[in-house]
């Protein structure tokens, strides 16, 4: 595979007149693990959203795997992992059918499933953990669990590169471990993986790169050892925001 | 049974078995979007074209089944693209189908008073000519709805995430509101325009009492809403009433039993925990 997983170039977005990101760069290399940090409202989910084509963008490119965003057709080639808590409609649905979706890039206009669907859906449910509970509904199991529901569903279309919008979020310390061996073990076959993160805690060893974000314009890019200071310096208070230093190092505040 | 000594009624019963089928089967997806007024509103438009009908001399059916396909595809495109919030949408559908219905069938010289049997049904006006456009229609729903129920179940879902899949989240959420605009035509001489969406929502409601699935719940909510809908026809044959307000009250009787069963299956199932964990 030699296109390179995820190229934008000089990305400029607006949301309501209110400029949200300002001529953006980001590389994702095939096998690598970026991570993208930066206070509230720095422009991080914009810009992954950007990425994936739900968010307009006023100038500059997005390429997926050397083909420009609107020509991307190999949709299965990309995991999305959107910013949510919760993975419940207003239908009950089991884990497996939520899951299920994830390999509808392989059969976006029509289609049933096949053997291969189930093959890979099993696979991505087990990766996550959950083989135990894949006939559960989802709206009956904790915010940690649904939160690995949408994981496996960005797994199961065997992308080679996955995007995750904050999946540690409001996510205890166990899941944060159980989410950190799952992505070790992604990074081991040779997965990329563009991570939004507030806190990097237990995934820190996984990293190598970050990308800081202050108010839609990169202000550090570099390993994520040297972050601390950086942080310091750019990552300034917005609108009442709290920064929080102490989460880039993964130990808990005051600690 | 002597009720199917009526040609009438053996056409009421066909077209209640289309409509019992098509209007849970696509309504599941309404109320997985969190979509569930959305027939109301359509329903409201398609009176519009029910009025049409009747001033022009086409059969209503006909009209009201392009009138409302529509207005189906117009409130899709105002939530794409317009600044209108869907609720907004909804209402003004509401208001400008009724008012539009109302005055054009007194343009048509005729009394709102003969709106009566579309708004809540009329088994007796169902003619078989009628009968093959119900038929046709209603097979067309169910087969879509069930055919592409993996696609139409990822984009109500989430839609955000369907659309990354590459799905054509727009051309499928147009062909849901249209399907439903559809379905609304097909119901229209039993249930009636103003209580179809009750036919769309209370089976599914009810079955999600005691599903876990969504397959389940699909299947289940069109099971009940054939129940319903046939139920309702032969009762209200039987008590002469209209057949719409029958149809929704063995509806809502269903729903009643299904979340009884439900909370009694949950209090069994915590008894039974406390005893384990004793």
């Amino acid at each position: 595979m030699t296109e390179q997983p995820l190229t934008v170039r000089g990305v400029t977005v607006a949301l309501d007149g209110r400029p949200v990101l300002r001529q953006v760069d980001l590389d994702v290399s095939a096998g690598e693990f970026v991570t993208l940090l930066g206070a509230n409202g720095s422009g991080k989910s914009t810009l992954v959203r950007a990425a994936v084509g739900l968010v307009a963008t006023s100038s500059g490119t997005v390429e997926l795997f050397g083909a420009p965003l609107d020509r991307f057709r190999d949709r299965q080639r990309l995991g999305y992992v959107p910013q949510r808590t919760r993975a419940v409609a207003g239908v009950p649905a089991t884990m497996h059918e939520v899951v299920m979706s994830g390999r509808l890039a392989r059969r976006r206009f029509a289609g049933w499933r096949t053997k291969a669907d189930v093959a890979a859906v099993e696979a991505a449910i087990a990766r996550v953990g959950l083989s135990d509970r894949t006939r559960s509904s989802v709206s009956e199991m904790s915010g940690g669990q649904q939160q690995r529901v949408l994981i496996a569903r960005a797994l199961a279309s065997e992308a080679e590169l996955l995007i995750m919008d904050e999946p540690t979020a409001g996510v205890d310390h166990d899941n944060q471990e159980s989410l950190a061996g799952l992505l070790a073990g992604l990074v081991e076959d040779g997965t990329s993986v563009l991570l939004v993160a507030h806190e990097l805690g237990p995934l820190r060893p996984l990293i190598d790169r970050a990308v800081v974000l202050d108010a839609g314009v990169v202000t550090y890019e570099g390993p994520v050892d040297a972050i601390q200071d950086a942080a310091h310096v750019h990552v300034h208070e917005h609108g009442g925001e709290p920064d929080h230093p102490d989460g880039f190092s993964g130990n808990p505040i005051g600690a | 049974m002597d009720i199917f000594q009526y040609e009438f009624m053996r056409i009421a019963l066909v077209a209640a078995v289309f409509t019992g089928l098509a209007a849970p089967a696509i309504g599941t997806f309404l109320v997985q979007r969190r979509l569930a007024l959305l027939g109301d509103g359509l329903g409201h438009v398609a009176l519009t074209g029910v009025a049409l009908g009747l001033l022009t001399g086409i059969a209503p059916t006909v009209t009201a089944v392009v009138v409302a396909a529509l207005g189906a595809v117009l409130i899709e495109l105002l939530r794409m693209y317009g600044r209108t919030s869907a609720d907004v949408a909804l209402a003004m559908l509401f208001y400008g189908g009724i008012a539009g219905g109302v005055l054009l069938t007194n343009l048509a010289d005729e009394s709102a008073a003969s709106l009566n049997a579309y708004l809540f049904g009329a088994i007796t006006t169902i003619k078989s000519s009628d009968l093959v456009l119900v038929g046709v229609l209603g097979v067309v729903v169910i087969v879509l709805s069930l055919g592409l129920s993996p696609q139409l179940f990822a984009v109500c879902q989430d839609e955000e995430h369907a659309r990354v899949s590459g799905v054509p989240v727009r051309a499928y959420s147009i062909l849901i509101a249209v399907l439903a605009a559809v379905t609304i035509t097909v119901a229209m001489r039993t249930v009636g325009l103003l209580l179809v969406s009750a036919l769309m929502v209370v089976p599914v409601a009810a079955s999600q009492q005691l599903t876990r699935s969504f397959r389940t719940t699909h299947l289940a909510a069109m099971a009940i809403g054939l129940f319903s809908a046939v139920g309702g026809l032969v009762t209200s044959y039987q008590i002469d009433t209209q057949p719409g307000p029958t149809i929704v009250m063995i509806a809502l009787a269903v729903f009643a039993v299904a979340s009884l069963a439900a909370s009694a299956l949950a209090r069994t199932r915590s008894a039974r925990r406390r005893v384990d964990s004793t």
